[in-house]
């Protein structure tokens, strides 16, 4: 492996995460003794892996150019559902998953249908979306609702051992399993190619014959299957269900892909890029706890710098590449 | 003028969709429209719909401009909340008893904390400008990152916590009354002259028409595209700094989680509505006006007629998707195609 290949500018930003993770990390550690413990990096992935499970499917429809802004919404909906048939029809665990899988499914094929078969604006159909999820949401009820169903409860305390005193929780499993199934989709599937070419130039992917109009369809339909399995995740994390949960999530899921370095154009990124950004929000999270004096809004105005640096970092890198193109 | 010519006027089909909420509202409450005269000031429900919709008039302006040069603004809310936790926290205020007279002490005086607010209005503007403009970013990831970090930086200036306002005088832009009219409606008015005349009587709402058009062009025709953009993000921001300062003044208070929540979806909201194409390049300021008040109004339906407020987001939703629908030339096309189709069959 050559060092040209680092610098490489679809995978520079990737590179330059992983060393800004490595950093954040190491400076916890330097700072605070009990940084080190290998159950505090595995609570990154345990308190953060409904995100890690959003921010996949994010990356997939920004990838393919598009955007989502209803997957925080659409995680809602999910912890409200499962916690209404849980609570009020007693239906256990393993009735309310496919269902709820199945709603997420639906709405994001009826938004990929509106995008793609209407040439609507990505942006304001999803945000049509996320108002439809919250109200649902709010119809359903208003209030916080407490699941006590023993299938959701066990699920929840459910921790597998990882060697002495380390620990990891279903829904960090879960995570890994997905993001797993999405770089698999990503670079070893025709599917993955084909919203590649399409996030490059939807243009030539159509005159290449590819499918694009089932592609771009697929593709928030599989954000909205992410979303909805987040969803189940935060249900379990909560071990509730509130029309408030998961509120401005879709920045966070569009700041971790940024930062993970899929270019907001469309047509370069890495699903596993998206795991790294959602460790460094939580690497984040995690140093302003272990400091205790910030207080948490410290947080919203750090990953705000971060996507600010990341997205001024593509901008250049956009711009030399067009720079080594014209010399050539 | 025959009707076709009326129908096919940009304003047409809000003027129909506000009309059609505003009988929907008199069916259901005979009273809708009367005004009583309490305190000096009017009173009714004319009057408490432009009222409430004040500070989401005033941002959909300054988005209608952003929107008519090809950008979105989705920070404003963060805005909002920004210039209302900077006024709070200027103003503050305290009730003094000197000699025996009540007095209302403020920490700086009123009108240096308004246009400080403004001020940082402007600064956020200016920082998507920037953004947008100096730097080449596209529009909804350069405002999403004020609008990540913006709240907050309102919750840093707030300390975390409401910062309620005790000097009266502050009270009055959101809640007084002047010459009986609430006075968040003159800023309103104020504004939209301003604005109407700047864009109608100046070539500048033609620069923005043609940025919004076709960028390069306009370039090549002599017009600063990166400045004017700058500007309009800077004036979107002020319109934003504007409400907060209403809505802190209404509320008392300032609370730099809540202030402004998805506002920044109703003012897209409205500039669709209106008739503005969210492509860029036409746009109209009256028809946002009338979209803002179109949402108002149903929304004020839904409370009065006595369904759950929760309802009011999937209505809107609902709205979105038919307004969305209605703009898409490809499902005129398809309808379009169909008739002839069957006309051709006949």
């Amino acid at each position: 492996m050559n060092f040209a290949r680092f610098l490489n500018p679809r995978s520079l930003p990737l590179v330059i995460t992983t060393s800004l993770f490595a950093l954040l990390y190491g400076f916890g550690a330097v700072s605070y003794d009990a940084f080190l413990s290998p159950q505090v990096f595995v609570n990154l992935l345990i308190d953060n892996g409904f995100l890690v499970v959003v921010a996949v499917g994010m990356t997939f429809v920004i990838i393919s150019g598009g955007i989502d802004l209803s997957v925080g919404s659409i995680v809602a909906l999910t912890t409200m559902v499962s916690a209404t048939l849980a609570q009020q029809h007693h239906w256990n665990f393993w009735q309310i998953l496919p269902l709820v899988l199945a709603i997420g499914c639906l709405f994001g094929l009826f938004m990929g249908v509106l995008i793609q078969v209407f040439k609507l604006q990505a942006f304001i159909v999803t945000l049509g979306g996320m108002f439809l999820a919250r109200g649902l949401c709010y119809v359903i009820s208003i209030d916080s609702i407490s699941i006590t169903e023993p299938s959701f409860t066990v699920l929840a305390e459910y921790r597998i051992p990882l060697g002495e005193e380390t620990f990891v929780s279903t829904s960090g499993v879960v995570a890994i399993a997905l993001l797993a199934v999405g770089v698999y989709l990503a670079h070893y599937t025709r599917f993955g190619r084909t919203v590649y070419a399409i996030g490059g130039n939807e243009r030539s992917a159509m005159l290449m014959g590819l499918p694009v109009a089932k592609t771009k369809i697929m593709v928030y339909v599989l954000s909205g299957f992410c979303s909805a399995l987040g969803g189940v995740l935060v249900t379990l994390y909560m071990q509730s269900g509130y029309g408030l949960h998961a509120l401005g999530m879709e920045l966070d899921a569009i700041a971790a892909a940024v930062i993970g370095g899929t270019l907001l154009t469309g047509g370069v990124g890495y699903v596993v890029g998206t795991l790294v950004g959602v460790m460094i929000l939580g690497v984040i999270q995690t140093l302003i706890v272990f400091d205790g004096s910030l207080s948490s809004w410290w947080t919203r105005i750090a990953i705000g710098g971060l996507l600010f640096v990341f997205c001024l970092l593509q901008r250049l890198l956009d711009r030399s590449g067009k720079k080594i193109r014209t010399k050539n | 003028m025959n009707l076709q010519s009326i129908s096919k006027g940009r304003l047409f089909w809000p003027l129909v969709a506000l009309f059609l909420m505003v009988m929907v509202n008199f069916w259901f409450n005979p009273d809708f429209f009367s005004i009583k005269v309490v305190n000096n000031g009017l009173y009714g429900s004319v009057i408490d719909i432009l009222n409430r919709a004040a500070p989401v008039m005033l941002i959909a302006m300054g988005m209608t401009l952003v929107i008519a040069t090809r950008g979105i603004d989705i920070s404003v809310g963060a805005t909002v909340a920004i210039s209302g936790a900077i006024a709070a926290a200027l103003i503050g205020g305290s009730l003094e008893i000197k000699d025996g007279v009540q007095t209302y002490v403020s920490n700086t005086p009123m009108s240096l904390a308004i246009l400080a607010a403004l001020g940082v209005g402007l600064l956020c503007g200016l920082w998507n400008g920037f953004l947008v403009a100096g730097v080449g970013m596209q529009p909804i990831i350069a405002t999403l990152i004020l609008m990540v970090a913006g709240r907050g930086i309102a919750q840093l200036i707030t300390g975390g916590q409401i910062v309620t306002i005790y000097y009266e005088p502050f009270f009055f832009f959101g809640n007084g009354f002047f010459l009986g009219v609430p006075f968040a409606i003159y800023l309103v008015a104020a504004v939209a002259v301003v604005l109407l005349l700047l864009v109608h009587r100046t070539a500048l709402g033609l620069f923005v028409q043609a940025v919004g058009l076709n960028p390069t062009a306009s370039r090549f025709s002599g017009i600063s595209a990166r400045a004017l953009i700058f500007w309009v993000y800077g004036f979107c921001g002020v319109t934003a700094a504007v409400a907060g300062v209403i809505i802190a003044s209404n509320v008392k208070s300032a609370d730099g989680n809540n202030a402004g929540l998805m506002m920044e979806l109703d003012a897209i909201l409205a500039v669709a509505l209106g008739g503005t194409s969210l492509d860029g390049g036409r746009f109209s300021l009256i028809g946002t006006l009338i979209g803002a008040l179109i949402l108002q109004t149903l929304s004020y339906a839904i409370y009065s007629l006595g369904v759950p407020p929760e309802i009011n987001l999937v209505v809107k939703a609902i709205v979105v998707f038919v307004v969305c629908l209605i703009q898409s030339e490809a499902l005129r096309n398809m309808l379009f195609q169909r008739r002839t189709r069957v006309e051709g069959q006949a």
